[in-house]
């Protein structure tokens, strides 16, 4: 699955790297890193991470 | 299958609403507002700053067979009947979820209301006002209130805060942050009338306790919330603080099965004490929704739900340059600075009988999230 984030709506909050901590991580400057195209797998956790965005910027596709 | 009727369309209604889908119930959301779920948080910053598109607010929608009746306000419900009232129409349900929410408290002072902030449509009102120039009052000085101050500064208005607590953000902060806070505000221009009570409204303003008269073009009241409540009277449940439910969020005092979530939920929950708080933190919604979702699926299959419940209380505020973040439930303990200072960018545990219950980071998202380990219980052997 691709794994998009809409880095003009994303305030690096972090809250999607307690849901999906191998996707989604801040960096040394708090700014989120992420991992672009992951294994379904992963998915429910995925899905958790784009749940609680505060800013719903995450996009998921197949 | 059976049939789940979800009343409220917002955050907590849709994530139960799509929590039963996936397990196969039918589900129908009947909502207040004619839109879709949105998220709510912008309406305060972003959105409010840069022009309200509703479009770009709405939650994803990962199920398109959810039975949406939107701009339809429920009237009534009888849990025994097992139906929900819309005017005189009646919609019978196997499973109900009380999503109804909360909407922003008037002042009991004579005068005419002021606005408010709560939906799409108060946030375009409210932003076609906020002119370069225009003075803008704000009664109320909790984070929607700040929120809407450091906006409108930011949009050129001239900005007072008026407020009955001496600090802003007083509870869910402290008093040495909320100090801070108001020093931020007032390095950005921000007037603060606060301790004084608002004696009587005016088209135009406010009149204080003690007589002072407060004028501006724009007046808006953020004043805290009370519970979309009313249409469950009558079937002998605990109203007195929104619904009270159990731990799972089954609604107590019925044997029907309905569940409640987000802000209207009052739910105890072990990571803290057995008592049962209301908590209108942006993430528990989808918590509780979750959760409700697995506890009312369980109830219709003749199951008794089970699992250990235990959200983290997460917020944040975004004020100019601040980035406030809290994990926990910080207002239920003594401020203690653990890093940094008060006036800058520092981290604040909240300690209750020597334990830690919540912290706040200003502008420290990264190191917060090392702190957030340590408040409340975990499940034992770890959750």
């Amino acid at each position: 699955m691709k794994i998009t984030v809409d880095m003009d709506k994303c305030q690096h909050y972090g809250q999607c790297t307690f849901e999906a901590p191998t996707v989604f991580a801040l960096n040394d400057d708090d700014k989120l890193e992420y991992v672009g195209e992951v294994d379904d797998a992963l998915a429910d956790q995925v899905e958790a991470a784009a749940d609680v965005c505060p800013m719903q910027a995450i996009e998921i596709s197949a | 299958m059976a049939q789940v009727i979800v009343v409220g369309a917002g955050l907590g209604g849709l994530r139960a609403a799509e929590s039963l889908r996936a397990q196969g119930f039918d589900v129908m959301v009947i909502g207040e507002e004619i839109h879709l779920p949105y998220n709510r948080p912008p309406l305060s910053k972003e959105a409010l700053k840069g022009g309200v598109e509703i479009e770009g607010l709405h939650f994803r929608r990962k199920h398109d067979d959810i039975d949406w009746r939107l701009g339809a306000g429920v009237t009534g419900c009888s849990l025994t009947e097992r139906v929900v009232m819309v005017d005189d129409v009646a919609y019978p349900f196997d499973g109900l979820v009380i999503a109804t929410g909360i909407r922003p408290r008037h002042l009991p002072v004579p005068g005419p209301q002021p606005q408010v902030l709560r939906t799409a449509e108060d946030a375009v009102h409210l932003r076609e006002q906020l002119t370069p120039g225009a003075s803008l009052l704000v009664i109320g000085a909790g984070f929607i209130g700040c929120e809407v101050a450091a906006t409108a500064r930011q949009l050129g208005c001239e900005v007072t805060v008026t407020a009955y607590d001496a600090e802003p953000m007083l509870r869910p902060l402290g008093p040495e942050l909320g100090a801070a806070m108001k020093a931020h505000h007032e390095a950005h221009g921000v007037t603060f009338h606060l301790g004084q009570g608002v004696q009587e409204f005016h088209a135009d303003g406010v009149t204080l306790a003690d007589g002072t008269r407060l004028t501006a073009d724009v007046v808006i009241e953020a004043v805290g919330s009370v519970t979309n409540v009313e249409w469950l009277h009558g079937n002998d449940l605990n109203l007195e603080d929104g619904v009270l439910t159990d731990n799972l969020m089954r609604v107590v005092g019925t044997d029907v099965p309905v569940v409640a979530v987000g802000d209207i939920a009052r739910f105890p929950n072990p990571r803290f004490d057995d008592v049962p708080r209301r908590i209108e933190h942006w993430n528990l919604p989808t918590e509780t929704g979750k959760r409700a979702g697995q506890t009312l699926g369980a109830l219709l299959k003749g199951e008794e739900p089970t699992g250990d419940f235990r959200p983290m209380p997460a917020f944040w505020s975004d004020q100019y340059d601040i980035g406030l973040q809290s994990y926990g439930q910080p207002g239920l303990g003594t401020p203690t600075l653990v890093d940094g200072e008060w006036s800058g960018d520092c981290i604040v545990e909240y300690l209750r009988d020597g334990e830690v219950i919540g912290v706040v980071g200003v502008n420290r998202t990264k190191d917060l999230m090392h702190y957030r380990k340590e408040i409340g219980h975990e499940a034992v052997g770890g959750a």
